[in-house]
């Protein structure tokens, strides 16, 4: 069971549900988290364990070979992302902006662009007693997530069983980092907040997992602040709330400390009690 | 001497664009011959990568000797304009272009520096 944790907004609560979660279901399953907000992630503030591997991860760009070129500038032209650029009787290299679509390399007449992989970021396991957490890191600079994220799914898939339970703490947003950490699961769970901000972004949202065909629900996290209109859109929609978590600050307290919220607040235990039933059910 | 400005319309009176990269137009103003002309910049409007890099391609194509702007271009955009021998002030982006021209004259434009 693969299992997303999205949001369209920022700050809504992916990390504190996703840590929480992963630590409440691993007391009675094998349970995997991976953090795949890898431009800026946050999970293993609240993990404690020993790291168990780390391998650093790559993407394949183009690297220019002078002397077989003929300078014919059909490698800029098919590139889209302007990672290619022909400038006078040189062609520059934007590796930042490789999507590594291989379509200069493949289409250079004279194979004058081969593909050479570039570290871009790292890949890290713990372990804890009864949670394994993988994270996925971008070094700073680096423009592209997806190639990163992709290979934090890969290894997950490839290391964990297929009954271990796998969840994804995604980026926030709905472009293509969303999409990458999102497309593979069986579920995925938005969590938004009860605002004007949350309901605009949650639509943002919806529309990008139905683009999907993704099966989804939503988590209301700080409820009782602002309206009903997350509520009023999710029946209209017929999409299924799955838990609502009150709010409350000593909620933000434990958090700002590294500090798990269910083992000692009982209505976040019992809304990751929905959480669970609810995902228990699907398949 | 030939001066490049970016700008948001095709005159001496259209205001600047304080961009690069995605500046709506390039003023260039010839000065042997006192003539302004212009290109388009429109093409990166939907460029969502890149957007830099094609206009230092048209920079250094019109080859000028002056470049006069807002911000300066970026780093990757420079990566291109530094392989021409455009020389670029910046602070020019609340200006008309004509503003902007004399301001270059009268000495009262900085100099781009490059932050790397």
């Amino acid at each position: 069971m693969k299992i997303t944790i999205a949001s369209g907004k920022g700050g809504t609560g992916k990390t504190t549900i996703s840590t929480n979660l992963s630590s409440y279901l691993a007391i009675g399953a094998d349970v995997v988290l991976a953090d795949l907000d890898v431009e800026e992630p946050n999970s293993k503030l609240f993990i404690e364990g020993d790291l168990v591997f780390e391998k650093a991860c790559d993407k394949r760009v183009p690297r220019w070979i002078k002397e077989e070129c003929t300078l014919c500038g059909k490698c800029e032209e098919v590139c889209r992302f302007n990672a290619v650029i022909k400038v006078g009787d040189e062609i520059l290299i934007f590796p930042e902006l490789c999507h590594s679509c291989y379509a200069c390399s493949e289409l250079c007449p004279t194979g004058s662009l081969p593909m050479i992989p570039q570290k871009i970021g790292e890949l890290k396991h713990f372990k804890t007693e009864n949670l394994d957490f993988v994270e996925g890191r971008l070094d700073i600079g680096e423009e592209q997530a997806v190639p990163l994220i992709s290979q934090v799914i890969e290894y997950v898939d490839e290391k964990f069983s297929q009954d271990t339970i796998k969840l994804f703490d995604a980026p926030p947003g709905t472009s293509c980092p969303v999409i990458e950490a999102s497309r593979g699961s069986d579920f995925v769970i938005l969590v938004t907040e009860p605002t004007p901000f949350g309901l605009n972004d949650l639509k943002l949202a919806v529309e990008t997992m139905r683009v999907l065909c993704q099966k989804f629900g939503v988590v209301i996290n700080r409820h009782g602040i602002g309206d009903n209109s997350i509520e009023e859109y999710c029946n209209a929609e017929g999409i299924p709330i799955i838990a609502k978590i009150p709010n409350d600050r000593r909620v933000a307290e434990l958090y700002s400390k590294g500090e798990l919220i269910y083992p000692k607040i009982q209505e976040f235990e019992t809304a990751l009690k929905q959480i669970a039933e609810f995902v228990g059910g699907i398949k | 001497m030939k001066i490049v400005f970016t700008a948001k319309g095709e005159s001496w009176d259209s205001p600047m664009d304080p961009r690069f990269g995605r500046t709506d137009i390039f003023v260039v103003y010839n000065e042997e011959n006192d003539s302004l002309s212009f290109i388009s910049n429109a093409d990166t409007e939907t460029m969502e990568h890149g957007a830099g890099l094609q206009a230092a391609k048209k920079v250094l194509e019109l080859s000028p000797d002056i470049l006069i702007t807002g911000n300066g271009p970026g780093n990757k955009a420079l990566e291109i304009l530094k392989r021409s021998k455009v020389t670029m002030y910046v602070g020019a982006g609340d200006m008309t272009v004509k503003e902007a021209y004399n301001a270059f004259l009268a000495g009262k434009l900085a100099k781009f520096e490059s932050r790397v």
